[in-house]
């Protein structure tokens, strides 16, 4: 399916895609992060139970500790 | 546009600092020149001699709070400036109290798991109240790699999300004050996009 990560238009090769999974598979490495699907702020404890689905808007931004 | 329209027009704006640190302090400074009408600067920590390598303080300041210390440094910049100085650690608890009548909120945390925090409660709790976010600042060189980015309505990230602080790549005052100008930049041009409600007290 594709879907849009930040803007961009990004294919994944399967048709069921939690946001945990897109999350393992684009080897998304820092823990902290905020992720938005459709403007709606998605959890950390959601991860698992929430889906993407094709020609969603994801959001995905990493928190760097510093300042 | 002249300089004295640009300051009267943000004079009439609230802007809140969430931590006064290396990217909390510069921003807040480089706000305060701009003329924006009020700053709520909250931080929980005492000057150290270590924060002096990127902090907008003075030595003669190191034990005091941050932010009554910020306080004192922008009233000696901008007087015209009102500075609203909080010492309690922000949490979910605070944070609507503290931000209240806040127009733009500036994330200037120093700890992830705190911008992840403050982030996330004012997107669900705060809704429309644009957060200007500072992610990955740390070490020296790759300017080019410093970015801002407007991910929705509500969401403004600069930095170079990549980098994070640690023993072997701490933050330092030129990249440091990058993001922070960056992000005082962000809130100016957020700000002069808006006109004042009329309703807010």
């Amino acid at each position: 399916m594709k879907i849009f990560l930040n803007n961009r238009e990004e294919e994944f090769n399967t048709n069921v895609l939690s946001v945990a999974k897109m999350i393992e598979l684009r080897k998304f490495s820092f823990k902290l992060r905020i992720i938005k699907v459709n403007g709606i702020l998605i959890p950390k404890d959601k991860y698992d139970s929430t889906f993407i689905q094709e020609g969603d808007n994801v959001l995905m931004l990493y928190l760097m500790s510093g300042g | 546009m002249r300089f004295s329209e640009i300051r009267d027009h943000l004079s009439q704006f609230r802007v809140g600092i969430a931590g006064a640190g290396g990217l909390g302090s510069n921003c807040a400074v480089a706000l305060a020149r701009s003329g924006i009408g009020t700053l709520v600067i909250s931080d929980f920590d005492v000057i150290e001699p270590a924060n002096l390598n990127r902090q907008y303080y003075f030595i003669s300041q190191v034990g005091m709070m941050k932010s009554t210390a910020l306080k004192e440094n922008i009233s000696r910049i901008n007087p015209d400036v009102t500075v609203i100085a909080h010492t309690e650690r922000l949490d979910t608890s605070n944070i609507p109290e503290i931000f209240a009548g806040c127009d733009v909120i500036v994330e200037a945390f120093d700890r992830d798991d705190m911008k992840q925090m403050l982030i996330e409660f004012v997107l669900k709790e705060m809704p429309g109240i644009p957060v200007v976010i500072g992610s990955g600042l740390a070490g020296w060189g790759n300017s080019e790699s410093i970015k801002f980015r407007k991910a929705d309505d509500t969401i403004y990230i600069c930095g170079d999300e990549s980098t994070p602080a640690g023993d072997d790549m701490p933050p330092i005052a030129p990249r440091v004050g990058m993001v922070a100008n960056m992000q005082a930049n962000t809130v100016v041009e957020i700000l002069m996009k808006k006109t004042r409600d009329y309703f807010r007290p």
